[in-house]
């Protein structure tokens, strides 16, 4: 196989400037350097790439649209554009690096104190910390607003109590955001690894995102000063808020994954012949079964692009990111699909990374609101009706 | 210490290459560039020593204006500041006048040490730090594997042929080619590509060197190598065959 170059059909690559172009090109280069030759066995042996955490953080990638403390104050379109390499060598990479930086970076940096922003921002940053985001419930998955984790007063302090399933990271971080609702409304704690009440196990059996650390969280009379709340972070909105964060990176990453399943295919079918000695890519199936993948591909690198300008100019809705969440998960997931049959048997060995992204986005399908979820938010934009209450 | 590294930005490696329909170069429009990767090494080298020994590193580059993009990398790895030489048209230019050009460039900096890359991986002559050296009226070591400043002296381990070296000693300042692959590149991070931004890019066109580009030697075609392989195939019996196969290696390919 010649070197990844990523995938450019429509010259999209003029829409970006210099400095756009060498972000990719240094998350590209890491990517292939220290992710590819590992990804195959971390995948297979159900195991996180962690010591590439530490190389991650002085690479910038945590947090990377973020400003100060450390960070690297990128801009959206350069923050999406990370997000597409890293997911184009695994998703459970790029769903680390979400995790730690829009879902746990990003409530501290928008709701957290001064005192909290010192303290994990940096470390953070750096991957000496890592970060959990705790949402989703047993009971609780689309509609987290209705959650059954409690946070009551006693003197100063809260007291935590309920569970959380289905944490990326869970069991390895040193911080959760965990989300509970009090008399107040949601609001949001910092939860430290070791407070006591504060305990962790692994989700196992994943044939999905085996290359990343799923975790049930379980919050049992846990007592957390004040000083550990958000102060900011006022209502299940400041979860979401999050969330939008988060799936604008995921609308991007599969990109990635897309693309290359995608390259995959077209220099597979390119060298596999089959009646007549002939490259399969010269039969008409098979080059309609690219032209759809390249086309889609293209429309879903706009879309993600067209939204990276408008989060730049303060201009993107929710609704926005829904649809390109939506629109581009289903597309990679597709492009996976369809590549898998292109490389006939050999599409499902892991010699090659197809069939390990099309079961990785099926994940991603589920997570940070599923297609269904996000249909409806796009629908209740049109129409003003919304259908999911 | 003051480090200048001269980088030159070519083609990217695995590209397609097409001619242009004049013979006289490549097709430049779709083609991606990168930095000659020789010069990737001598740009590790310099950060390396300066992080040795302090000082600074500018890195200096000759080419239109699309080069700015191996510039800019070249500072996000950190190199403090950079030259750019605007010239659109190299390819005119011969490896005489282009050294010619590098090295009033560089006489503007007077720096301690230059490093370049051993060749470049478009042309690939292996001269041009060489005569720049010569230009300049430095001392030059070429083919280094490492670079270290003993005492206020180079020493200069140099590969030779056939797995043996040569350690070179020698004053400031100095010119040394570089090999490839001799450390581990540093990966531009991200705050290193914001830092970039503000770092200083002096812009110098060849004229204000007074650089006339009058090339000794023109380049008046280019083309694809033909292949020289051939297949034959021996026709007759067994022993026929070999008849012929023993004629074949004694007399045309000369083997037995
Ligand atoms: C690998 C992985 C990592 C994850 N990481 C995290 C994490 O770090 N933090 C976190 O908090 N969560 C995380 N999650 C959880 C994820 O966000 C939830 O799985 C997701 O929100 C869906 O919830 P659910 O699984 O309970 O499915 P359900 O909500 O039960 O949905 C099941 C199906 O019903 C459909 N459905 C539900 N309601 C409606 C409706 N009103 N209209 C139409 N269809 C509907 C859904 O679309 C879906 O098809 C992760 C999940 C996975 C798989």
């Amino acid at each position: 196989m010649p070197a990844y170059r990523g995938t450019d059909y429509l010259l999209l690559d003029t829409l970006l400037s210099e400095e756009e172009i060498l972000v990719r090109q240094t998350a590209r280069q890491f990517v292939e350097e220290l992710l590819v030759p590992v990804i195959k066995d971390c995948y297979n042996e159900g195991r996180f790439a962690s010591h590439l955490v530490a190389e991650m953080g002085e690479m910038g990638f945590f947090g990377a649209n973020l400003e100060g403390y450390g960070c690297a104050g990128m801009s959206n379109v350069e923050y999406g554009l990370i997000m597409q390499e890293l997911e184009r060598g695994d998703s459970g990479l790029r769903s680390f690096v979400s995790v730690q930086g829009a879902l746990v970076m990003y409530p501290i940096h928008s709701w957290g104190s001064e005192e909290q922003k010192r303290h994990w921002l940096p470390r953070l940053q750096n991957g000496r910390a890592i970060g959990c985001f705790g949402l989703t419930e047993p009971g609780f998955g689309s509609n987290p607003s209705a959650m059954a984790t409690r946070a009551r007063r006693d003197g100063g302090d809260w007291i935590l109590n309920g569970e959380k399933t289905w944490i990326t990271n869970g069991s390895v971080a040193d911080v959760a955001v965990v989300w509970a609702r009090t008399e107040e409304g949601v609001r949001g704690f910092l939860v430290e690894r070791g407070t006591p009440g504060f305990t962790t196990s692994d989700i196992h059996g994943k044939l999905s995102m085996r290359a990343s650390v799923t975790s049930s969280l379980t919050l049992s009379d846990c007592r957390l000063p004040e000083s550990a709340r958000l102060p900011g972070a006022q209502g299940i909105k400041a979860a979401l808020g999050c969330l939008s964060q988060a799936r604008y990176g995921i609308g991007w990453g599969v990109l990635g994954a897309a693309s290359d399943c995608f390259e995959t295919a077209r220099e597979y079918t390119k060298v596999r012949k089959q009646f007549d000695d002939r490259p399969i890519a010269s039969h008409q199936l098979v080059q309609e079964k690219l032209a759809w993948m390249i086309t889609e591909i293209t429309k879903g690198q706009l879309l993600a692009l067209q939204c990276g300008r408008l989060k730049d100019l303060g201009r993107i809705e929710p609704a926005h990111i829904s649809m390109l969440k939506r629109n581009n998960v289903a597309m990679a997931l597709e492009c996976a699909r369809i590549s898998r049959d292109l490389l006939g048997a050999n599409g499902i060995i892991d010699d090659y990374p197809i069939m390990r992204h099309m079961c990785n986005l099926e994940s991603v399908k589920t997570y940070e609101g599923t297609d269904h979820i996000h249909a409806l938010v796009i629908g209740e934009r049109v129409t003003g009706i919304a259908a999911y209450k | 210490m003051k480090i200048l590294v001269a980088i030159k930005q070519v083609p990217a490696h695995d590209s397609r290459l097409f001619i242009e329909p004049t013979g006289e170069w490549i097709e430049e429009n779709d083609l991606g560039y990168e930095v000659n990767e020789p010069d990737a090494y001598a740009l590790e080298a310099a950060l390396q020593l300066r992080e040795q020994h302090g000082g600074e590193v500018i890195v200096m580059c000759a080419g239109p204006a699309r080069v700015s993009s191996t510039i800019r990398e070249a500072l996000a790895k950190g190199a403090d500041r950079a030259l750019h030489i605007e010239e659109d048209d190299l390819r005119h230019w011969d490896n005489l006048s282009v050294a010619q050009l590098l090295a009033k460039a560089a006489q503007t900096e007077q720096p301690d040490l230059v490093l370049t890359g051993l060749q470049s991986d478009d042309l690939g002559f292996g001269q041009t730090g060489v005569i720049m050296a010569e230009l300049m009226g430095l001392p030059h070591a070429t083919l280094a594997m490492s670079v270290e400043v003993v005492d206020g002296r180079l020493r200069v381990k140099c590969e030779l042929e056939g797995g043996w070296f040569q350690y070179v000693s020698m004053p400031l300042p100095a010119l040394v080619t570089i090999q490839s692959g001799i450390l581990r590149l540093r990966y531009a991070t991200l705050m290193g590509i914001k830092r970039a931004k503000t770092k200083e890019v002096r812009k110098i066109t060849p004229a204000e060197l007074g650089a006339a580009g009058e090339p000794g030697i023109t380049l008046r075609r280019i083309y694809a190598p033909h292949s020289l392989k051939q297949t034959q195939m021996l026709a007759g019996s067994v022993q026929e065959q070999a008849a012929q196969l023993v004629e074949k290696l004694k007399h045309e390919v000369r083997v037995i």
